[in-house]
């Protein structure tokens, strides 16, 4: 147990002389491989910070509810009451038809609501519902047009079918690409892995001659590569980080100029992690599959 | 403790190194084996060290087949094996202490036992002042001195040397023929390449004849 930890150690410690010994050339590898986490890094901050910003409209999604015309006032009040307690429903608002025409006046249209021999508004309900899931709309908005007294049933809900679209388009767009640059940080890590084995053939050869196995062979440059995926991965959180500094000012202007409250936010803590985590596994597994392919063609036995 | 049975070594290309080779070496035998260059000593020393499997036949070591040996036993079976390369094979990267201490690190000792057994084997050599030096100011015959150390620091059972005398004087050669003469003193096996027929002479053993791929009487 002992031996076997002295042997990471050592292997850790090897790799970590490999990166002092070439430290232009890994400066640059760290930095391809920060360019291509930040790419997914970034559009994916971006989403989020989207989602953020339109969360803020999101609950406003409503149903509006026309009742019939011989709907009265009392039983509109009813089946205000009654659909409230629905799981589904955050909050009803009952609007009468004296309020509408209020609602009319006071807009400026007080001229048109003059003109009307009488009023012809029907009582409204307003529902808010807690799911503003497009599918979960869409079912709420069906069952409510077959209440009873209900005449019809108008949704907004289009804007959030597209918005909803719109993001999912972005997370595909998010992950296809993280999984393209994900490819390309492995076969980064294997081709810089496969110089230093070239750098490494006599040594490998020789520690193969006298009894290593294929694991002791691999390790400092399964080392290698996870440290260089984290270095990569830790470029790339910064290149994000000073992306974020660089446009958060005019963010602010723009925010401002639509009147909003919204800050534009970095990457969390436990994506950070993620992301460190992700590339140094990638790192990891190309290293593992150079070494691999490295010590099945040298192997004459 | 190794035995050849019917042996043929056949390389890509159709030439044949080794032809129908039987052969019993026993626990603690001074085996020297010669023959003109590409006779195939090289060869069979390559099979007895598992770093090449023969074509036909049944090499034993240690009541192991070597060519059936699956590839993850390889490297265990290698560590019972002392092999001293006619090229040396130093790494020069680093010290000679480094060098000698690479076997005992691949087999998990580290520390100061290790370091105990590495200037063990270096002074058996009489390599011990040059512990810190890089292999590549050694003298030709330190070099293959060091090679030996290399060779013997996890105490082997069975030492394979090919040609260790090839290229050094005469001086050299008898240096390095006293150690390997330790060692059989002490119950090592030992097989050993060499074209130098005077040197058989002189410190007795088996002598094993090869001629192109074949056993000579």
């Amino acid at each position: 147990m002992n031996a076997w930890l002295a042997h990471h150690w050592h292997s850790l410690r090897i790799a970590a002389q490999r990166f002092l010994d070439t430290p232009l050339a890994t400066l640059f590898t760290v930095l391809v491989i920060g360019v291509a986490v930040a790419l997914p890094t970034g559009l994916y901050l971006l989403l989020e910070n989207l989602d953020q910003a339109a969360g803020g409209v999101k609950p406003q999604a409503e149903i509006t509810l026309f009742l019939k015309a011989e709907v009265s006032e009392a039983d509109g009040k009813a089946l205000s009451s009654t659909l409230s307690k629905q799981v589904d429903v955050a909050g009803v608002r009952f609007v009468s038809k004296s309020d509408g025409v209020h609602k009319l006046e006071s807009a400026g249209l007080a001229d048109i609501a003059a003109g009307l021999a009488e009023n012809p508004l029907p009582h409204t309900l307003i529902v808010t519902p807690k799911d503003t899931d497009p599918g979960a709309l869409e079912a709420l908005g069906t069952r409510l047009q077959s209440q009873k007294g209900v005449e019809r049933v108008v949704m907004d809900s289009e804007w959030i079918k597209r918005l909803s679209a719109l993001m999912a388009l972005g997370q595909d767009l998010v992950f296809t690409l993280s999984a393209m640059l994900g490819l390309a940080l492995a076969a980064i890590t294997a081709n810089t892995i496969r110089l230093q084995i070239y750098a490494q053939k006599d040594e490998i050869e020789v520690a193969r001659l006298i009894g290593a196995t294929d694991r002791f062979i691999r390790r400092p440059f399964l080392y290698f590569g996870a440290i260089q995926g984290l270095a990569g991965g830790a470029a790339g959180w910064l290149l994000v980080a000073v992306g974020h500094q660089a446009i958060s000012g005019s963010v602010a202007k723009v925010v401002a100029a639509y009147g909003a409250d919204f800050v534009i936010s970095g990457l969390a803590p436990n994506d950070l992690a993620m992301l460190l985590g992700l590339s140094a596994a990638l790192g990891w597994l190309g290293a593992y599959f150079a070494v691999g392919q490295a010590l099945r063609s040298s192997e004459s036995f | 403790m190794i035995e050849l049975a019917g042996v043929t070594k056949r390389y890509p290309g159709g030439h044949e190194a080794l032809s129908d080779v039987s052969l019993v070496i026993e626990q603690g035998e001074l085996v020297f084996l010669t023959g003109h260059s590409g006779a195939g000593k090289s060869t069979l020393l390559k099979l007895i060290g598992a770093l090449e499997r023969p074509t036909t036949g049944h090499v034993t070591v240690n009541g192991q087949n070597v060519g059936r040996m699956k590839r993850p036993a390889l490297p265990f079976f290698r560590r019972n094996i002392g092999l001293i390369f006619q090229d040396h094979k130093l790494l020069y990267d680093r010290s000679v202490f480094d060098n000698v201490l690479l076997p005992l690190h691949i087999q998990g000792m580290t520390g100061n036992d290790a370091a105990k057994r590495v200037r063990a084997a270096l002074d058996k050599v009489g390599l011990l002042k040059k512990e810190k030096s890089r292999p590549i100011t050694l003298s030709g015959g330190e070099q293959q001195r060091l090679c030996i150390a290399r060779a013997i620091v996890s105490r082997p059972a069975l030492v394979l040397a090919d040609e260790p005398t090839a290229n050094l004087d005469d001086a050299y050669a008898r240096d390095i023929m006293d150690t390997f003469r330790a060692f059989h003193e002490v119950g090592v096996t030992l097989v050993i390449s060499t074209h130098d027929q005077e040197l058989i002479h002189r410190y007795g053993g088996r002598n094993v004849q090869l001629a192109y791929g074949k056993l000579q009487a």
